[in-house]
């Protein structure tokens, strides 16, 4: 399995002061399939993708992104290498138009650099490829009509949306999206779903933050779950469904006074600690 | 009162030496904060160690077009001094650290330790002849009335409003490409640039730069104008100056700084006439004296800072809806 996989992490730790955030020894994508993150609230799955895409310093580990090692890398490195992210609450550059968002995304342009930007005759061809490849992705996301809108107008749905479009602009080999449905009413998240489906029908490889099980067992080849920071079970979305100690890390406290309740035995101290999970 | 006083005041003012320098301390101000989101509260830093680098090239025998470049550079090497270290960090950071590095110059510059080269509290005159002996327009005074100007003011007109007109157009292709895409793009969320590959760090670097040589610019053409600079000039208030001029004219508008500039100064100047003349005619009694129109007219730039923003947050050549495009 490990030889096919598109990346590779091995003793991934972060810590918070006392807190230990991010504790995983082992963790891989397999090239070309949908690899859903799950975990209950404060697991550290944002955490662990931002150690991952260099928005946030790990304090040991190291990861291997299609043979390149990305360790220790700033994240605009590791963006260009191939690995690109979304955020949990999208990232729209309000005051740009929704056409820009895009046309900023795209890799190795010309008119960048300070004084080639100052020559137009330099990148006006390469701007206008751009600028056909924006609209394609437009159109795919369904955000064509509002491409000369400023992001800033468009609502949260349709924000992930632009952000899916817009990480897709940078021809990523792997995409990797927190939450991309936290947030999007359920027309918009169908559409969404079937977007990342059809990337990968076209190759690509996908690893997604997601709480909502419908979401994750609906798209994903194979599940991670982690708690507390670890890695707790891996597998088909059944197996890790499934798995007691999923459970156990989901529903904690809930499971054992629901199952104390069912023998007639409802403990009264126990409510007050299973309510916030 | 002589109106016609207070407007051809203002409207000498309005193309005058000042409007021009802080057209381009501002249009620098533009790039850094306009388009970057860069909170360079020390603006008048760049303007101090232009100004400063010209003086002392000149006053130790060096030719004016190796003072000119040595102005531009010291606002080069400030721009990574400062930069280098905050640009890493919050946007905070570089407010602070401009703001200080500013008074830190201002300071250092009048130290008495420095008299034998910036001059001490004394300053240093007598570098603008070079510049001067290069004027190609005959001596006598130029102008439609009396708004007009003398050979030597003229000249550096030419070469001031020459500078602005093309700092404007470098900005306009600036901005219109894909390297003012990604300026705007790390002034809505710096985050999201560097997802998408983008090197904020190196960007901001050049933003701020391109910024602070704008600014010298403008500290140049203001002491060759005086020729005479010292440290009693390059105050915080520079700062805020240009500031005002940029939100006037508007804020991420290519031409809004020379616009705001033009009236600014306009204002300022024929404020200062109108106030005098409202004074000596005894319209404000015993209340005001004629020592205080400059406070006065910097009472009222706030007052008419705080008016734009609540009525006109676009200033005049911004666009009003990207103004109030809602930031969630």
């Amino acid at each position: 399995m490990s030889d096919d996989a598109i990346l590779e992490a091995r003793g991934m730790r972060r810590s918070f002061g006392g807190l230990i955030a991010v504790d995983v020894d082992e963790f891989h994508v397999p090239r070309g399939q949908i690899l859903g993150l799950i975990g209950p609230n404060g697991a550290g799955k944002t955490t662990f993708f931002n150690l991952l895409t260099g928005f946030e310093r790990a304090d040991d580990g190291s990861w291997v992104f299609d043979g390149r090692d990305l360790t220790g890398k700033p994240s605009y490195r590791i963006a260009r290498a191939g690995m690109v992210r979304t955020f949990q609450i999208p990232k729209a550059l309000s005051k740009m138009t929704v056409l820009d968002n895009m046309k900023l995304a795209a890799p190795h342009q010309r008119g960048e650099r300070f004084f080639a930007a100052l020559a137009r005759p330099l990148w006006i061809s390469q701007d206008h490829a751009i600028e056909t490849r924006a609209l394609e992705l437009l159109d795919w996301v369904g955000l064509a009509d509002k491409r000369s809108d400023y992001a800033g107008t468009l609502s949260g749905g349709q924000r992930k949306l632009l952000e899916l479009g817009r990480s897709m602009m940078t021809a990523p080999r792997l995409l990797m999206l927190d939450e991309p449905t936290a947030g999007v009413n359920p027309a918009l998240t169908e559409t969404l779903l079937e977007r990342i489906q059809s990337l990968k029908d076209e190759g690509m490889t996908v690893l997604f933050v997601e709480h909502d099980m419908d979401v994750v067992t609906t798209i994903s080849d194979r599940v991670v779950c982690m708690a507390e920071g670890s890695i707790i079970s891996e597998g088909t979305a059944r197996e890790v469904v499934s798995d007691p100690a999923v459970i156990d890390a989901y529903l904690g406290r809930h499971r054992r006074t629901a199952k104390l309740a069912t023998e007639g035995r409802a403990d009264r101290d126990d409510h007050g600690e299973g309510a916030g999970t | 009162m002589d109106f016609g006083q207070i407007l051809t005041d203002g409207l000498r003012a309005s193309i005058g030496i000042n409007a021009a320098a802080f057209a381009l301390a501002a249009i620098g101000l533009n790039v850094q904060y306009g388009f970057t989101g860069l909170l360079n509260f020390g603006q008048v830093g760049f303007l101090l160690v232009g100004a400063y680098g010209t003086a002392i090239t000149v006053d130790r025998g060096g030719p004016l077009w190796l003072a000119l470049l040595v102005g531009i550079l010291a606002a080069v090497g400030l721009a990574m001094l400062l930069g280098i270290p905050t640009l890493r960090l919050r946007a905070d950071y570089l407010a602070i650290v401009t703001i200080s590095a500013a008074e830190i110059l201002r300071i250092t510059v009048a130290s008495r330790q420095l008299e034998g080269f910036t001059g001490g509290a004394f300053g240093i005159g007598g570098f603008a002849e070079a510049f001067y002996d290069l004027n190609p327009y005959p001596t006598g005074r130029y102008g439609i009335g009396d708004v007009s100007f003398n050979h030597r003011t003229l000249w550096l007109l030419t070469v001031a409003w020459a500078c602005v007109i093309g700092g404007a157009l470098i900005v306009r292709l600036l901005i219109r490409s894909p390297f003012g895409r990604v300026l705007r793009s790390i002034r809505e969320d710096e985050d999201a640039a560097r997802s998408l590959g983008k090197n904020a760090f190196a960007t901001k670097l050049q933003a701020l730069l391109v910024g602070g040589v704008f600014g010298a610019l403008g500290g140049i053409i203001i002491a060759l104008d005086a020729s005479f600079t010292n440290a009693d000039y390059w105050k915080a208030p520079v700062t805020f100056f240009a500031y005002t001029v940029l939100i006037l004219g508007g804020v991420a508008s290519v031409f809004g700084p020379v616009l705001g500039a033009m009236i600014f100064w306009f204002f300022y100047t024929g404020l200062d006439t109108l106030l005098r003349q409202a004074i000596k005619q005894g319209v404000f009694g015993d209340v005001l004296t004629t020592t205080d129109t400059g406070p006065m007219r910097i009472a009222f730039v706030g007052l008419a800072l705080m008016a734009l923003m609540i009525f006109r947050p676009q200033g005049m050549l911004g666009n009003r809806e990207e103004a109030l495009v809602d930031e969630r």
